[in-house]
């Protein structure tokens, strides 16, 4: 596994997409630093961008991944390999070359701009923390995709569309229903409901540990406990975690008895 | 010359005469203030020499002067009130006054003043309190650089550190006030004037007016109480320059307005709050050169407030600026600054070309469910938002700034 890991992983760092992965995050936090010269600011709204594009460009990338290395696959396929270890080191290479260009992007010009010796270090690498673990489970969800549709378009197509529904449709749904049942008491609902979407569950973790999470608290108790106390940092972790693992579960299972 | 030198000479010994002074130390023939008040005649100065003095209920009931040097320690250990001052003008200068009885059934205070006139309480350290200064029926006195440390835990067994009750024409100055119940608490007070204090870390309001009229508070700072500044059932306060920071937490706002009317709010500074100002059933109120910064909501509108101006303010990074619960609006806003502004100026006027809209739809939902400020900052909102602001529904349509300045206004 750790070798075709390595190789997944270093031909994308020999691939363009990642160098224009990674110089677009370079300019991005250049240039919010040059404009803000607030390091807090600068992280509120880098995190507005990563929400909706890391999920974006870990799915595109990892069916188009999928789909051009298929014969190469293939030929590894005729090998006494384990097929988990084939799918699992492709997955893995890709998901950490794109963790690590964003990783790289944004903390190059933040280290530049002097992030050790600013407060908001926490914040910035919680943020940079909730990036690579939405990049694993959008590239997790995308290899399920692609393994599940022999169909390239049909394969883009629902990738596109899982990132339109969790990044926005979902929010429209969850603040329909939310509306809809406001006579009954929503506190767990609305919690179970962020749960449910690595996005929504990415957002709410950042916003913890902003000043913001008192705006949050003021509705009830259970906000309250949830958002004042690190009961809800520690319980959005566990579940970004296990966001990963399912996925990652279902590549190993759809593998081992996907006909070639 | 000599003669005029002798002559001004006896009447200073007659001056002198006539208004003694007494001295009490530890060792000295008078080593109480109790007793020392009780041989004192009227208009005589008491100077308190520095030590510790185990006292409580000392009655001051003619017009003195006690000044304390270098801080004596008057100490009431927890038995109940220690200063009552029942005469007029009378002063009370530098002492250290500490462990005040703390009670169910009385308020007991550091230093009370009842049925007074013109009395003056300067340079006093309270700690280990219940109450700190409290004026009761008394007119005409001034609060001049005290300084109130409680060590106060829960709301219903702490008291206020000053507290006006009945009392006109006080001035509250200078004081420093942390860690009581209310930090100044004004009840049926009017014509008070109330400046330059710092009051912080309170566990409910750093001020709070009920029923009072005709008040000025400012240059005083707010910083991290329970809730800020409360000001309620209130007519004609002037509320000027006054700094609120730091009310931050899930029920605090930096000011709350109840039932308020004819008031003038200008020249404040409102700055990280959870809620800027929380205006309810108030009218005609003048908001003016205002700086609302980085707060979950600048202003929060609950209902019935009508004819109140908003004009020359500064919103700067707040999460919401406006919050409205209601699609009627007599309110005007006008000329002022918002960061959240994203219009144009063709003509460089300085004036933006296209009104703005403060209340944002998200705001209004926020209003209606509560628990929807989980999505906050969530793309879906930013896509709603934008599109009310294309063609308003829900929000009061008439309800946006006509004149919206493009720079920051500095005055």
């Amino acid at each position: 596994m750790l070798k075709i890991l390595k190789y997944s992983f270093y031909d994308l760092m020999r691939s363009r997409w990642s160098y224009v992965y990674l110089a677009f995050y370079l300019l991005l936090g250049t240039v919010l630093l040059f404009l803000n010269n607030d390091l807090s600011k600068a992280v509120i709204t880098l995190m507005n961008v990563i929400i909706v594009l890391v999920p974006l460009i870990g799915t595109i990338f990892g069916v188009m991944y999928y789909y051009n290395s298929k014969e190469f696959t293939e030929l590894l396929l005729a090998q006494p390999l384990k097929r988990s270890s084939i799918f699992l080191g492709q997955y893995l290479g890709v998901a950490i070359s794109l963790s690590m260009s964003l990783i790289l992007g944004l903390g190059i010009p933040f280290i530049l701009y002097g992030l050790f010796k600013s407060s908001a270090i926490w914040d910035f690498s919680l943020l940079l923390i909730t990036g690579a673990f939405l990049t694993f489970i959008f590239t997790a969800l995308a290899f399920n995709i692609a393994l599940s549709n022999e169909n390239k378009i049909k394969g883009f197509g629902y990738a596109i569309l899982l990132w339109l529904f969790l990044a926005i449709i979902y929010d429209g749904i969850f603040l329909m229903s939310l509306i809809m049942f406001e006579d009954y008491p929503l506190d767990k609902l609305s919690l179970v409901g962020t749960m449910l979407n690595p996005i929504d569950l990415s957002r709410t973790l950042i916003l913890l540990k902003l000043d913001i999470s008192a705006l949050l608290g003021y509705t009830g108790a259970i906000f309250k406990k949830f958002f004042g106390t690190n009961f809800g940092l520690i319980i959005s972790f566990i579940m970004l975690i296990i966001w990963v693992i399912l996925p990652t579960l279902r590549i190993v299972k759809k593998s081992r008895k996907k006909d070639f | 010359m000599k003669k005029q030198f002798v002559f001004l000479l006896a009447i200073f010994m007659a001056y002198l005469n006539n208004a003694q002074n007494i001295e009490v130390c530890n060792t000295c023939p008078i080593h109480t203030l109790k007793t020392a008040i009780e041989k004192a005649k009227d208009f005589d100065t008491i100077t308190v020499k520095k030590g510790t003095y185990k006292e409580h209920d000392i009655v001051i009931n003619k017009p003195l002067t006690i000044i304390g040097e270098n801080y004596p320690i008057i100490d009431g250990e927890l038995k109940g009130e220690i200063i009552t001052i029942t005469s007029g003008n009378v002063t009370v200068d530098g002492l250290f006054i500490m462990n005040v009885g703390t009670s169910y059934t009385e308020d007991y205070a550091a230093i009370r003043v009842r049925k007074s006139k013109y009395f003056e309480i300067k340079n006093l350290v309270l700690e280990k309190l219940f109450f700190g200064i409290y004026i009761e029926k008394s007119n005409y006195g001034k609060i001049f650089h005290n300084k109130v440390i409680g060590d106060a835990v829960e709301e219903y067994n702490s008291g206020n550190g000053i507290q006006l009750w009945y009392s006109n024409h006080i001035e509250v100055e200078h004081n420093h006030v942390q860690n009581v119940r209310d930090g100044i608490y004004l009840e049926f007070a009017d014509n008070c004037s109330i400046k330059n204090n710092v009051s912080t870390n309170n566990l409910r309001y750093g001020l709070h007016f009920m029923f009072s009229n005709d008040d000025i508070y400012q240059d005083n700072t707010f910083e991290n109480n329970g809730a800020g500044v409360a000001v309620m059932f209130s007519k004609k306060i002037k509320m000027y320059n006054n700094i609120f920071r730091k009310n931050w937490g899930t029920a605090s706002y930096g000011m709350l307005l109840k039932e308020i009317n004819d008031a003038e709010i200008i020249g404040n500074v409102f700055n990280e709050n959870t809620i800027g100002i929380n205006i309810e059933g108030s009218n005609r109120i003048v908001y003016k050169n205002n700086d609302f910064e980085n707060n979950g909501w600048a202003i929060k509108v609950r209902g019935a407030c009508y004819t109140n101006t908003f004009t020359e303010n500064n919103f700067l990074y707040n999460s919401f600026d406006i919050a409205y619960n209601s699609k009627v609006n007599d309110n005007v806003f006008d000329k002022n600054f918002w960061s959240n502004y994203t219009g144009y100026d063709l003509n460089k006027d300085g004036i933006g070309d296209v009104p703005y809209r403060p209340v944002k739809l998200f705001s209004y939902i926020v209003n209606r469910t509560p628990e929807t400020i989980i999505l906050l900052r969530s793309l879906f909102i930013d896509i709603i938002d934008f599109s009310e602001k294309v063609s308003p529904v829900f929000t009061p349509d008439n309800l946006l700034d006509n004149n919206p300045l493009t720079k920051r206004i500095i005055w």
